[in-house]
């Protein structure tokens, strides 16, 4: 909220300046947001009396003024404006002065041959308003010489971020008691010009909904006039944002802003019966003053005539019975509403207001008598008229808060060492009755103060947060414990590894296109928002892959050759008892060109799914996966391409991870250029490693060289190598230290049906060396293992 | 002159006229071979008498040194100019560019994740984790915001038509606060623990997205107080910007979960056109921060997770991860951060072994190789 100096200093008696006062707030827990200063802006305008007018010599719509500055000699100035003469006061810029309405900066010119030293300003051209026929007139008494901006009573503006828990500081007046007990100076009292009511109030007032209206207080003005506000609410109303409407609008917006007291008038001519506060009927409508209709149901609590519904409690009034210029008699309403109900009413409305804001986080319960005293004293004084006696339907909640404080909770919470009596002194400046027992009574409008450590948040920001002293935390003797589970550590080395592998680490969105995750899901049912920001970002993901596989086509997009990104994230499934089941898992892209075209081939070379292949188990072994134990099976998934995709697993049904080239079909549906590589590693199938010793196993070298021995089978040409190399190596585990493939080859010399697959076959002996005899019978049982998956040794 | 002397020059002479190592090869046996003239020669030693031996043998010896030398000599003269010719051959153009490696990166999230995690192991805090698809009475209701709380309007909260079996609201959290309720429930008191993680606001411009990242901090135990918090974050942010000069100023806020609760600003100098943070906010130049929220766990917060708030207490903080990247390594757009543009991704990410250790520094330093 916004307010001037000047209207703070309506209340708060201080000798302290805009600096201190806005470190004070700050200090305080009102965060200064904004401090703009509108002097700044009429610096070199002053208030000036017009001597002389005479016709110019050279132009008929001219003038040229002799102008008493109020020091030196009087200057001779051009002017334009029509009821420029002789012995008006007004406003003059003198050169140097900047013009707000346009940025001109004036000097001493000539214009058609006459000097001028300055320039008579109107209002619109100060950017006081729209006015613009004619230079401002300044009353008689206007004292010559002196600033415009001291003059027209300008004054620093501080904008302020009022917290919602503090509704009785969304007033100058709780601001300025803030202050005041902060040490900023005296906090006045509230005056209430005195007024004469006279009968008893003409129309009746009722509670009918004591739940959501416990308190409707208010009473009638006769014969008002509602015309314009005078300067000085305008100029206050204007500091806070707010534009004049009619003198009566203004003035319950000054209780509002004033003393966060939102209240209502209404045009009894417009009004017929009783005016009750009474629950709305489902459907029930009403024009709301901002010009929109709202549909009520029951839960609503409103104001209502016989005719029908006039105001949306707490919220906003109708625009049928609002005041007008011609209103000559009105009602006003100071009301106290439930503050839940206000917010729910106004959440499900959609509306706002400033009224809203206050009810919501709750008015000052012991603040209607005077708030209606003050606002009837102020149109009284302002408009006129007579009001009748006040009529109070139920009463606002009354029972005061008692909270028994330990003032050495300040130290033990707040960590800061108060006296006694200054914590008294604190309270009690802020409204708190300390009994001597430190049983504290709260002020019916502190709704937030809910125990004592709400009392040693006052007593602490009140002396300063900036007095408490840190005091180290205290730490275990030694150096500092490992704190990361296995399972950060294991995606700490994840990470690293893809990096290391030269991979990108990406962070993608959460959420997708529907179309994206439902691509992935598998049938699992998604997650989908209820309001997202636009579809796009709508359902959680059940991979990881299509947010990398868009950001892989972005890159294309931009011209990348190729992608290598990975992300570490979560999936998010549907768990037990409606609670989400989220699983950390590693997706990987490889899209684009592996490597580009260069001089040594000339060609570019794509990625292909051994690529991925490798990252897969490159990555699995990093997160300490037991990669020699793992099974290459099928089943990837629809998204991968059915002949170049695979999943590796432990026993057959524990997914570790999959990989391979993406379908053709996925590639189409992301609008990306093939072929796209893709690996998937879920780290919640990762088994949890058993033992925590460092010591590694012995070494144990052996004594006699290894011994190395070709073999080339033909075999069916849809056998898998890795069968071929299982049997071997199962053929004699003994003395087989390890069975490699390195040629496969189908064509010229090879059945049809049928392709070669060569093996090394490494032979590690134990205490003796290989004897020819010993070599042949682990050949001969090589041979005889293969057969058994149909091949044959090659002559 | 002797015949050998003769035979000796004529070898020498076809030696050094040689120009293969064949022909070396020839004149090797022809002189030195079992049948040689200097083999032969060196044979009519045995049948000479002992005096006329004395007088001859040195001569032959001589000869045969001389020759063997040379023979040496011409067979590495030839080997060299043969090696010669071979190497002339072997030229690399090394101007053209080596097989490139491709180089991988680790997102600034994830390395500040790993600096903030190495801090703060040091000060004793675990890492805890929790759902980000959450129910309401985590996100709010726990945490003091009941369900008619205006605080819960203004979280610009991402729901589910979807609600648990407790008849709980789903929904994604709006920060990383619940973890506290968890970490305590589970884990119970005295607490030390970080939460970094994602979190959801439904919210989008150039300063906002609609996902980040948070850290909440959380600490209860007996005896913890404002001072301990102002203590940790103080001591945080030195590690983590390591400067000593960080300032910090505490403003009186409000949470509901935390009482009292304070915003934490810190100080910041303009340094070309960029904010560094650093020195007195109050100072010429400089300004103020806001950076993190954070105060005391309010004791219905301490009671609603199943401490009894008359034992324990405590403090709490939650600040922007993506925020502190910015601050420190000068990112200025959120946006890239999850776009995975690769050339953001190479600019702005760090190297695999970029690994942060207190010894090292926990920040990686700029390099200057980035193009």
């Amino acid at each position: 909220m916004k307010f001037s100096l000047t209207w703070l200093k309506d209340h708060l008696e201080t000798i302290a300046g805009l600096t201190e006062i806005v470190d004070a707030l700050n200090r305080i827990g009102h965060e200064v947001e904004a401090v703009e200063d509108p002097s700044e802006r009429l610096a070199g305008f002053r208030v000036a009396q017009v001597l002389t007018a005479a016709p110019h010599p050279d132009a008929d719509k001219l003038q040229v003024l002799t102008v008493d500055t109020g020091e030196g000699d009087p200057l001779q100035v051009v002017c334009g404006a029509p009821n420029a003469r002789a012995g008006m006061k007004g406003v003059l810029g003198l050169p140097g002065a900047t013009v707000p309405a346009n940025g001109m900066v004036l000097r001493k010119s000539a214009i058609r041959g006459v000097e001028s030293n300055g320039m008579m300003c109107s209002v619109r051209e100060l950017e006081l308003g729209d006015e613009h026929s004619g230079i401002i007139e300044l009353p008689a008494d206007a004292p010559v010489g002196t600033s415009f901006a001291e003059y027209h009573g300008t004054s620093p503006v501080i904008e302020v971020a009022i917290t919602p828990n503090r509704p009785d500081c969304m007033g100058v007046y709780g601001i300025a008691r803030d202050l005041a007990a902060a040490g900023l100076g005296t906090l006045k009292l509230i005056a209430i010009p005195s007024f004469e009511a006279h009968d008893p109030c003409p129309i009746e007032i009722r509670t009918d909904d004591p739940e959501g209206c416990p308190a409707f207080y208010g009473r009638v003005i006769r014969g008002v006039t509602n015309g314009a506000s005078p300067e000085w609410l305008k100029q206050r109303l204007a500091s806070a944002g707010q534009r004049p409407i009619s003198a009566i609008v203004d003035i319950t917006n000054y209780l509002m802003l004033g003393w966060g007291r939102p209240a209502h008038a209404y045009d009894t001519a417009k009004l017929s019966g009783a005016v009750v506060a009474r629950r709305a009927t489902d459907g029930e409508e009403v024009l709301a003053l901002n010009e929109k209709t709202y549909t009520l149901d029951a839960s609503m609590t409103v104001i209502a005539d016989d005719s029908g519904v006039h105001d949306i409690a707490g919220i906003m009034g109708g625009e049928h019975s609002g005041v007008s210029e011609d209103t000559t008699d009105v009602l006003l309403e100071i009301a106290y509403f439930n503050p839940e109900r206000i917010g729910v009413t106004g959440r499900k409305l959609g509306l706002s207001s400033d009224a809203r804001t206050r009810f919501e986080r709750g008015v000052d319960p012991g603040f209607l008598d005077d708030g209606l005293d003050l606002l009837t004293a102020l149109i009284v004084q302002i408009c006129g008229g007579e009001p009748s006696e006040a009529v109070r339907a139920g009463a606002a909640p009354s029972a005061p808060k008692v909270v028994p404080f330990d003032p050495a909770l300040t130290m033990r919470l707040g960590g800061i060492d108060v006296p006694q009596a200054e914590q008294k002194r604190i309270l009690e400046s802020l409204g708190f009755a300390v009994g001597a027992d430190w049983q504290v009574i709260c002020p019916p409008r502190r709704h937030d103060i809910e125990g004592a450590a709400d009392l040693v948040e006052e007593v602490v920001r009140i002396v300063g947060l900036d007095h408490v002293a840190s005091k180290p935390l205290p730490r275990v003797d030694g150096v500092a414990r490992p704190t990361a589970t296995p399972q950060q550590q294991i995606e700490r080395k994840l990470r690293r590894t893809a990096a290391a592998r030269g991979f990108n680490e990406a962070v993608t969105w959460s959420f997708l296109p529907v179309p994206d995750a439902g691509h992935f899901s598998d049938g699992a049912k998604l997650w989908l928002l209820e309001n997202p920001i636009s579809d796009d970002m709508r359902a959680m993901r059940l991979s990881l892959l299509p947010g990398l596989i868009a950001a892989a086509r972005r890159n294309a997009d931009r011209g990348a050759d190729g992608s290598r990104l990975f992300e570490i994230g979560r999936r998010y499934f549907r768990g037990d008892g409606g609670a989400s089941d989220e699983r950390t898992t590693l997706g990987m892209v490889l899209a684009g060109e592996k490597t580009t075209r260069g001089w040594a081939t000339g060609k570019a070379v794509v990625f292909d799914a051994y690529d991925a292949k490798a990252e897969a188990l490159a990555l699995l072994e990093a997160a300490g996966a037991p990669v020699g134990n793992l099974q290459i099976m099928g089943e990837a998934g629809p998204q991968f391409h059915p002949g170049q995709s695979a999943t590796l697993r432990l026993g057959p049904k524990t997914v570790l991870a999959r990989f391979g080239a993406l379908h053709p079909a996925t590639l189409k549906a992301f609008d990306i250029d093939g072929p796209v590589m893709a690996v998937e590693i879920f780290l919640d199938a990762i088994p949890p490693r058993r033992g925590n010793a460092f010591a590694r196993p012995a070494y144990a070298p052996p004594a006699l060289q290894s011994v190395k021995r070709d073999f080339a089978f033909l075999v069916p040409a849809d056998l898998p190598a890795g069968d071929l190399l299982r049997a071997v190596r199962g053929s004699d585990k003994t003395n087989i230290a390890d069975a490699r493939v390195f040629d496969v080859f189908a064509g010229q010399g090879v059945p049809e049906g049928q392709k070669s697959l060569a093996i090394e076959v490494t032979l590690q002996p134990g205490e003796a060396s290989y004897k020819d005899a010993d070599l042949k019978a682990i050949s001969d049982a090589i041979v005889r293992a293969a057969a058994k998956l149909g091949a044959e040794l090659r002559g | 002159m002797t015949d050998l002397d003769q035979q000796k020059l004529a070898a020498l002479a076809a030696i050094s006229a040689a120009t293969t190592l064949n022909a070396i090869e020839a004149e090797r046996v022809a002189a030195l071979g079992k049948k040689g003239w200097v083999s032969l020669a060196l044979k009519t030693l045995g049948q000479m008498a002992p005096d006329e031996r004395q007088q001859v043998a040195p001569a032959i010896q001589a000869i045969r040194a001389e020759v063997s030398d040379a023979l040496t000599a011409r067979k590495d003269a030839l080997e060299a100019e043969v090696l010669g010719a071979r190497l002339a051959s072997e030229n690399l153009d090394l101007t053209l560019p080596a097989p490139e490696a491709p180089r991988g990166s680790v997102h600034p999230v994830s390395q500040v994740m790993d600096e903030l995690a190495e801090i703060f192991a040091d000060l004793g805090f675990s890492v805890a984790t929790g759902p980000e698809i959450e129910d309401d009475w985590h996100n709010f209701t726990a945490l003091n915001m009941a369900e008619t709380h205006p605080a819960r309007a203004m979280h610009d909260t991402f729901y589910f038509p979807d609600r648990d079996e407790a008849g709980r609201q789903m929904l994604l959290r709006t920060h990383t606060s619940p973890v506290q309720i968890r970490a305590m429930v589970e884990q119970g008191a005295p607490l030390r623990i970080i939460a970094p993680g994602r979190v959801y606001r439904s919210d989008s411009d150039a300063t906002h997205t609609p996902m980040f990242h948070q850290i909440e901090g959380l600490v209860i135990d007996r005896g913890i107080h404002l001072g301990h918090l102002k203590w940790t974050l103080e001591t945080f942010l030195k590690a983590f910007f390591e400067r000593d000069d960080i300032v910090l100023r505490l403003r009186p806020s409000y949470f509901p979960f935390t009482e009292p609760s304070v915003e934490v600003d810190v100080g910041f100098e303009v340094i070309n056109g960029r904010r560094v943070l650093g020195g007195d906010g109050n100072a010429p130049g400089h300004g103020w921060m806001e950076l993190l929220g954070s105060g005391m766990v309010n004791r219905r917060v301490i009671a609603m997770a199943g401490l009894d708030p008359d034992e324990w207490q405590g403090f709490a903080w939650g600040l922007g991860v993506d925020r502190l990247a910015m601050l420190k390594y000068g990112m200025d757009d959120l946006r890239a951060f999850f776009d995975g543009d690769v050339r953001w991704l190479g600019h702005y990410g760090f190297a695999p072994l970029d690994v942060p250790t207190l010894s090292a520094g926990v920040g990686a330093k700029e390099t200057g190789t980035r193009a």
